[in-house]
C-alpha cells in the first residue's frame, strides 16, 4: 500500500487492519511514535494524518492510502517546537512528548493559551503539569 | 565561565525525547526475540487445584513455579521473603502471576488460552478488619494523656485517603537476553541494583553474571521502584529456559490491574489546644493498607508516620502506625511515600481546628509553624534551614488568600491552604545502611559521571552534570553521563526518596573536589594524556551530629527537610457536584535550586499529580481488583483539569545537599490535595476524603443540610 510517510512516497506491506501505530514502529522502524494506553486516550501515539492529529494506535493501516503521514521524524531536529520544548524542559520523561509536539504542530502559528489547552487536552503527561509545554507552545 | 549551577542549562535528553530519537524498552528489539505474557490469577484468594494449558503448546515456552532453581528461590528479594515469583500453590490477591508463556508471534501467545481451578478461600479486602499486621510504629514525645486533659478543647477526626495509580505513561516493561552465561535485562526503571540483587537471588547467579541495564524510562513516581524486580525475574525465567531473549511489556490495562499503588490509608486525630490556638497534645493513628505482600508497606509507613504531625511544634505526640494485609495486589513506592496522605489528614484536621477555635487558618499555622530550635515528633531539632513560616507568609501573600477568603464567602468559590515538609533522603539510619557510591572519571574531552541514579524525567542527568562541573570547574557541555548499567556504574542506590540531588549529588560533589585536588592545574584531557587514567569513587559518609535510634523512633529521622506551602482556588458546580480547580500557587523552598527550569518542572508536575489524586483519580476496587483499569475510566488531568499554577522557589541552604541543595521530586504532592479539600471546606462542604468525587461532595452536602 502506497502513502507519503515524512514527505516521502513510500509502499508498505502490512496487514489493512494493523495499527498505523504498528506499521510505523515495526514495518518502517519509526519508534518516535510511542504506545501509552491503546484505545486512544493518552494520545502518546499521535501523528498527523493529511495535516490533522489522529491516534494512530485506533487508525487501521488501510485508512491512510494515499494520505500523508507525518511522525516526529518528520520534523527533523530543529523545528521551532522541537528547540522550545526542549530548552523549556517540556519534555521531562519523553514518552509523550512526540504526540504532544505534533498535537502542537496541528495548532498552527501563535495559538493563544486557550487554544492550547483545549487543543493539547487529548495528550495526557504526567511529569509537567503541562506548565512548561504552554511555555514552549506560547515560544516555538 | 558562567557557573552551571543556579541555570536552566540544556537537559542532556532534551534533543534525543524531542525528536523520538531516545530509545525506551519498547523501541528496543533482539535478533530471535520472543514476547512474553503472564498468566494471573482471577480471584483473590484460594488454592490452585489445577493449572490446563488449552492450546498447542508448540512454539510456546511455558514456566511455572517448578523452574525456579529451588522453593527459597521463589520469592521477591525486598524487605521480607513473602512475595513469589510465581504462585505455586495458592493465591493471595488478584492479578497474582501463576504461569508464564513465550512465543514469538505476538497474536498467538495473546490467543493462548490457559485454564485455571481454584478452591475459593474467604478474602479479607477491608484493611480495619485485618488481623495480619506487617509493621507497627510507635512515636512517642512528651506525655500526652496529661496535655490532653489539660487541653481547652479537644477535637477528634477521621479522614481517608484513596489508592492512586501511578500512570506513568511509559508502562512497565523489560527485555531479558540470555548471554555470558547469565541473563543481561534492559528495563524501565528507578533502581538497577535493586533488580540486579532481585535476579542474582532468584537464579542464584554470582554478581557478575546479572547485568541491568536501565533504558530511557517513560515516568516512574515510584511505580517503576520494586515493581520491576517481579517483571525482570519473570522475563529472566522465560529467557532461561528458551534460550532466546524475551520482551515483556504490559499493556494499559495489565499494568493498571497488576503493578502496585499508593497506600490507601485511614488516619485518626485527636487534637488538644488552647483557646488561643496553640496546639498542646496531638494523638494521632495512622492504618495503611499494605496489600498482599509486604513489599516496601514497613516503610512508606515509616515516613508516613514521621509526617504525620505536619510541621508543627507540639510537646506532646503519639503516633501509631499500622500497615495490614488485605487480599489485593501489593500496594507500594508513590511519590511521597506515606507522607501525601498522613499530610492530607494533619491539614484537613487542622482547617478544623481553626473552624473548631473561630481562628483564621493562616493564624493558626502562624502560631504552631516548626522554628528553628523547636523539635519535630521524634525529637529532631531544627536547624536555620527550617523555613515552615516563611513558606506560609509567602503562599499567603502571593495568593492574595486573606482578601480572597473574604471575597469568596458566600459564592461558588473557595480557597484553601495546605503547609507541609518533606525529609530528603532515605529515613533513619537507611542512608547508613545503603552505603551508596558514585565514580566520576577523567576522560579526553573532559570527565564522565558513573552512578545508578536513573534519568526519568526529573533531570538526574542534567542536574549531576552541573554538580560536578562547577565543583571541577569546567564547563557543563565537558561532563558526560553514563546510562545505568550494573556492568559500569556503581549501586549509587535507588532512585526515590528524593535523594538524587541531595545525597547523590553531594557524592559526586565530593569526588569532583578530590579530582580537582589531583588535576592540580591540569585539565580532565591534559592529565589523562600525561598521567594516564583517574578515576574517583566515593561513598556516602553520615554526617556526624546527625543520629537516629530504629528502635524508639527517635532522633534526626532526615538531614534536610524542604518546606512547603499551597493555595488552591476551586469553583463548585452546583448542578454536578464538580469541583473545578482554578488555581493553585505552590511556594517551596529547597534549599537551592540548581537547574531553576527543571525544579519548576517537578513541582508543577508534582502538584498537578496532587491535583487528580484529591479530586479525579478513583481507582475503583470491587472483588479485590480494581475495576476501571483503562484511561478511559481512571481518569487523570488533562491540560482542561489541571489548573494554572504559580510557583515561587524559596533558597535556604543545607550544608547536606550540594551547593545547599534539599529534595524537591516528592514535596509537591504533598500540599494540593489538603489544599483543595480544605477550599471544598470554604465552600461550606465537610469533606474527610479523597478523591473528593461528585458522589462524595454530595453526600457532604446532603448531611450539612
Amino acid at each position: 500500500m502506497r502513502f507519503t510517510l515524512n514527505g516521502t512516497e513510500t509502499e508498505v506491506r502490512a496487514h489493512p487492519l494493523k495499527r498505523l501505530l504498528d506499521v510505523l514502529r515495526e514495518e518502517c522502524g519509526l519508534t518516535g511514535t510511542k504506545e501509552g494506553c491503546g484505545e486512544g486516550e493518552c494520545g502518546a501515539c499521535t501523528v498527523l494524518v493529511d495535516g490533522s492529529p489522529v491516534v494512530s494506535c485506533l487508525v487501521p493501516f488501510a485508512q491512510v492510502r494515499g494520505a500523508a503521514v507525518v511522525t516526529i521524524e518528520g520534523l527533523g531536529g530543529d523545528h521551532p517546537l522541537q528547540r522550545a520544548f526542549a530548552h523549556h524542559s517540556g519534555a521531562q520523561c519523553g514518552i509523550c512528548t512526540p504526540g504532544m509536539i505534533l498535537a502542537a504542530v496541528a495548532l498552527g502559528p501563535n495559538p493563544p493559551l486557550e487554544e492550547i489547552r483545549v487543543g493539547l487536552a487529548g495528550n495526557l503527561c504526567r511529569c509537567t503539569g503541562y506548565e512548561a509545554i504552554y511555555r514552549a507552545v506560547r515560544d516555538a | 565561565m558562567t557557573p552551571a549551577v543556579g541555570h536552566s542549562v540544556p537537559r542532556k535528553d532534551g534533543l534525543p525525547k524531542t525528536t523520538g530519537a531516545a530509545r525506551y524498552v519498547d523501541d528496543l528489539r533482539f535478533p530471535g526475540m520472543l514476547y512474553g505474557r503472564t498468566i494471573r490469577s482471577t480471584l483473590p484468594r484460594g488454592r490452585i487445584r489445577s493449572v490446563h494449558l488449552d492450546f498447542d503448546p508448540a512454539g510456546f515456552t511455558v514456566v511455572d513455579h517448578r523452574d525456579i532453581p529451588g522453593p527459597r528461590c521463589n520469592f521477591v528479594a525486598l524487605i521480607e521473603d513473602d512475595q513469589p515469583f510465581l504462585a505455586s500453590d495458592r493465591v493471595n490477591h488478584l492479578a497474582e502471576p501463576i504461569l508464564l508463556l513465550a512465543h514469538e508471534d505476538r497474536e498467538r501467545l495473546m490467543e493462548a488460552r490457559v485454564h485455571v481451578e481454584y478452591e475459593p478461600e474467604e478474602p479479607v479486602l477491608d484493611p480495619e478488619r485485618s488481623t495480619t499486621v506487617f509493621k507497627e510504629i510507635r512515636i512517642r514525645k512528651g506525655d500526652v494523656d496529661a496535655a490532653m486533659a489539660g487541653a481547652d478543647l479537644v477535637l477528634e477526626g477521621t479522614y481517608r485517603t484513596g489508592h492512586q495509580e501511578h500512570v506513568y505513561i511509559e508502562t512497565n516493561g523489560v527485555i531479558a537476553v540470555p548471554e555470558n552465561g547469565g541473563i543481561t535485562l534492559y528495563g524501565s526503571l528507578q533502581c538497577p541494583y535493586y533488580v540486579h540483587k532481585a535476579l542474582r537471588a532468584l537464579l542464584q547467579l554470582p554478581e557478575n553474571r546479572v547485568r541491568v541495564v536501565q533504558t530511557e524510562t517513560g515516568g516512574g513516581f515510584g511505580g517503576k521502584e520494586e515493581y520491576p524486580n517481579i517483571l525482570a525475574g519473570h522475563a529472566a525465567l522465560l529467557a532461561r529456559k528458551s534460550g532466546r531473549p524475551v520482551k515483556m511489556v504490559y499493556d494499559r490495562t495489565e499494568d493498571m490491574l497488576a503493578t502496585t499503588k499508593r497506600h490507601p490509608s485511614v488516619i485518626r486525630h485527636r487534637t488538644g489546644v488552647t483557646r488561643d490556638g496553640r496546639l498542646v497534645a496531638m494523638e494521632i493513628d495512622v492504618l495503611m493498607d499494605g496489600g498482599a505482600y509486604v513489599t516496601l508497606s514497613p516503610v512508606v509507613l515509616s515516613r508516613g508516620c514521621i509526617h504525620a504531625a505536619g510541621p508543627y511544634r507540639c510537646d506532646h505526640v503519639r503516633i501509631d502506625g499500622r500497615a495490614v494485609m488485605t487480599h489485593t495486589p501489593p500496594n507500594g513506592a508513590f511519590r511521597g511515600f506515606g507522607a501525601p496522605q498522613t499530610q492530607f489528614a494533619m491539614e484537613v484536621h487542622m482547617d478544623r481546628v481553626a473552624e473548631a477555635l473561630a481562628i483564621d487558618p493562616v493564624t493558626l499555622r502562624e502560631i504552631n509553624a516548626l522554628r528553628p530550635g523547636d523539635t519535630s515528633a521524634t525529637g529532631q531539632t531544627m536547624g536555620a534551614d527550617c523555613s515552615a513560616r516563611e513558606a506560609l507568609r509567602a503562599a499567603v501573600e502571593r495568593s492574595d488568600y486573606r482578601r480572597k477568603r473574604l471575597e469568596y464567602a458566600g459564592t461558588n468559590r473557595g480557597i484553601g491552604l495546605s503547609l507541609f515538609f518533606h525529609g530528603s533522603g532515605f529515613t533513619g539510619s537507611g542512608e547508613v545502611y545503603l552505603a551508596s557510591r558514585a565514580t566520576l572519571e577523567a576522560t579526553e574531552s573532559g570527565v564522565r559521571i558513573r552512578v545508578a541514579s536513573v534519568e526519568m524525567g526529573q533531570g538526574t542527568r542534567t542536574m549531576h552534570a552541573q554538580i560536578v562541573a562547577d565543583a571541577l570547574g569546567i564547563p557543563y557541555e565537558q561532563v558526560e553521563v553514563v546510562q545505568p548499567d550494573t556492568a559500569q556504574v556503581p549501586d549509587s542506590g535507588p532512585t526515590v526518596a528524593s535523594r538524587t540531588c541531595m545525597v547523590v549529588g553531594k557524592i559526586l560533589q565530593r569526588c569532583a573536589e578530590e579530582m580537582r585536588e589531583r588535576l592540580g592545574d591540569l585539565t580532565p584531557g591534559e592529565y589523562v594524556r600525561q598521567h594516564g587514567p583517574l578515576e574517583i569513587t566515593r561513598q556516602f559518609e553520615k554526617p556526624e551530629e546527625i543520629s537516629w535510634d530504629d528502635t524508639e523512633y527517635r532522633g534526626d529521622a532526615y538531614a534536610a527537610y524542604g518546606w512547603g506551602c499551597d493555595v488552591a482556588e476551586v469553583e463548585l458546580d452546583p448542578v454536578t457536584y464538580e469541583v473545578r480547580p482554578l488555581h493553585l500557587t505552590v511556594v517551596h523552598e529547597i534549599g537551592k535550586a540548581i537547574h531553576p527550569a527543571m525544579v519548576r518542572g517537578q513541582i508543577e508536575g508534582g502538584s498537578a499529580q496532587g491535583v487528580g489524586w484529591a479530586l479525579n483519580e478513583h481507582v475503583v476496587m470491587r472483588g479485590g481488583g480494581m475495576v476501571n483499569p483503562t484511561l478511559t475510566d481512571y481518569t487523570i488531568p488533562t491540560t482542561l483539569d489541571t489548573p494554572r499554577m504559580e510557583v515561587v522557589v524559596l533558597e535556604n541552604p543545607t550544608g547536606y545537599g550540594p551547593f545547599g541543595a534539599k529534595g524537591v521530586g516528592e514535596m509537591p504532592i504533598d500540599g494540593p490535595a489538603p489544599a483543595v479539600v480544605n477550599a471544598i471546606r470554604h465552600l461550606g462542604l465537610d469533606v474527610r476524603e479523597i478523591p473528593a468525587v461528585p458522589e462524595i461532595l454530595m453526600e457532604a452536602a446532603c448531611a450539612s443540610r
